[in-house]
């Protein structure tokens, strides 16, 4: 049996496009661990974008700032393992309804403590709306957010893409 | 021909033939005829009956797929001259109607049915002509021939029915985990741990994770998509691919692919003509866009895990055929 490959942080094979008519940057072709090995911690760059919905590629590494969105978000560990912790807030949403995306919180937000998740490679967590959480890498790796474009999501086609 | 043969409300088919014991379906001006080897198609054009033929096999993996899928997001081509576009509630068969050379000779045909109408042939025709032992869904390495006059039928095989996912798969009252199938013979060093839960009292049941990669591992089909992650109109459909993807698919939107494991090699072509733009190889972690303008194909030579990410917000083919919107995602 051949072995199955995952990519991590370290290990990573880009791929390629042999383009016959067109150009390669209609693909927006990149490689999440390249782009999470280049960026700063939990930086939320967007490697992909359908509209106003996002895919963003963290590097998970150390504790991430509180995050809260209106709307259910998604994280899929790639690499590494990771903690996600979650409050409840007491003091009414932390977002307002009509925002959307990510929102970084200015520090821990009072509430109550509802747990963690710890998440490795292929694990999926929903990110509920209304919720705080915080990423704590166990050891460094990659997650992946399902969300909304939103204040905090880095775009930097030009430096990720193939061109 | 008569609909009174398959029992089934608006389809048309023959009685089966002496000789192959496969029946003949009608679907408004197209028939549908397949022997041991090939599926055959008719239409007329030009004054003439025109026709195509595809190997059974592949004949009935695509439509297996077309079937599963409701006829998807667009275009569903069979090959490079038969195949299906959804309107959504509405659905166009055509032979030769994106492909350059059948366009410009004037020998393609189309015709628009609604889809109940459709869809029951096509069942009609998977179940009459899938034979014992074959399974469209299935890796070639993983099932028996298509091949053959009729003998018996694989109905289990063509009517798994697809759990839709309200939020993601595991939740109370959400679509099942797949816990109870064994993992895929190709996926056996795959890890089947879980995420830890640890919920403070009474956040019991609150939180939730699972492993999608144990969940995708378990996949007993190839090339069909299911969602298990839903951000308003944002759909994660991860699927596991083996072999090649039995359709050309045609956008009527941006989709995406992020390859979670292994490789696939996808061939690119023009939506309309067919004619060739680019082959893309994607590793584990790249991430390309599959622009609104094109048709694609993929090769997985291995089992492989795909998230495959759509944008199921309604008006989209309005908005791209258009041209309110570009095919291109973004702009560099």
């Amino acid at each position: 049996m051949q072995q199955t490959w995952f990519g991590s942080l370290d290990n990573y094979r880009k791929g390629s496009i042999e383009i016959i008519k067109g150009k390669p940057e209609h693909y927006a072709m990149s490689n999440v661990f390249e782009v999470a090995s280049r960026a700063a911690p939990y930086e939320k760059v967007v490697v992909g974008k359908n509209l106003k919905y996002v895919i963003e590629a963290l590097r998970a590494e150390g504790a991430s700032p509180w995050f809260a969105a209106a709307h259910d978000e998604f994280a899929v560990v790639l690499d590494g393992e990771i903690d996600v912790h979650f409050i409840k807030p007491s003091d009414g949403p932390l977002v307002d309804a009509q925002t959307e995306g990510t929102v970084r919180l200015d520090g821990q937000p009072s509430g109550q403590v509802m747990g963690y998740v710890r998440l490795r490679r292929g694990h999926q967590a929903l990110l509920p709306a209304g919720a705080a959480y915080r990423f704590e890498a166990v050891t460094k790796g990659v997650v992946l957010v399902q969300t909304i474009l939103g204040r905090n999501s880095v775009e930097k086609w030009a430096d990720i893409c193939i061109q | 021909m008569d609909n009174k043969v398959t029992g089934l409300q608006n389809v048309t088919a023959s009685e089966p033939d002496p000789v192959t014991g496969y029946r003949i379906f009608r679907l408004g001006d197209f028939e549908f005829s397949r022997d041991a080897y090939f599926a055959t198609i008719k239409w007329p054009a030009k004054g003439q009956d025109r026709s195509h033929q595809m190997h059974a096999d592949d004949f009935l993996r695509a439509m297996m797929r077309d079937v599963a899928w409701g006829f998807f997001y667009g275009w569903v081509n069979f090959d490079e001259v038969i195949g299906t576009r959804n309107h959504y509630g509405k659905v166009d068969m055509y032979a030769g109607a994106y492909n350059a050379n059948f366009k410009e000779a004037g020998v393609d045909h189309m015709q628009q049915f609604d889809t109940p109408i459709i869809m029951a042939t096509f069942k009609a025709i998977l179940k009459d002509w899938v034979n014992e032992g074959f399974d469209p869904f299935a890796a070639p390495e993983e099932t028996g021939s298509a091949f053959g006059t009729k003998h018996g039928d694989n109905i289990a095989a063509i009517e798994r029915t697809r759990i839709a996912t309200k939020c993601m798969p595991g939740i109370e009252g959400d679509s099942p985990l797949r816990d109870d199938l064994p993992v895929n013979r190709q996926f056996a060093d795959v890890a089947q741990d879980e995420p830890e839960i640890h919920a403070e009292p009474g956040f019991e049941g609150v939180l939730h994770a699972f492993s999608l990669f144990k969940y995708l591992s378990r996949s007993d089909v190839t090339w069909n998509p299911s969602v298990t992650s839903v951000c308003q109109q944002s759909l994660f459909c991860p699927t596991t691919e083996e072999f090649v993807l039995p359709v050309f698919h045609g956008n009527d939107r941006v989709e995406w692919f992020l390859q979670l494991s292994d490789q696939i090699i996808w061939d690119v072509a023009d939506k309309d003509s067919g004619e060739p733009r680019a082959r893309i190889t994607m590793n584990a972690g790249d991430i390309a866009a599959m622009p609104a303008d094109i048709r694609h194909k993929g090769y997985s030579q291995k089992r492989s895990m795909l998230l495959v990410w759509e944008n199921a917000t309604p008006d989209l083919p309005k908005r791209y055929e258009s041209g309110e919107l570009s095919p291109y995602p973004i702009q560099i």
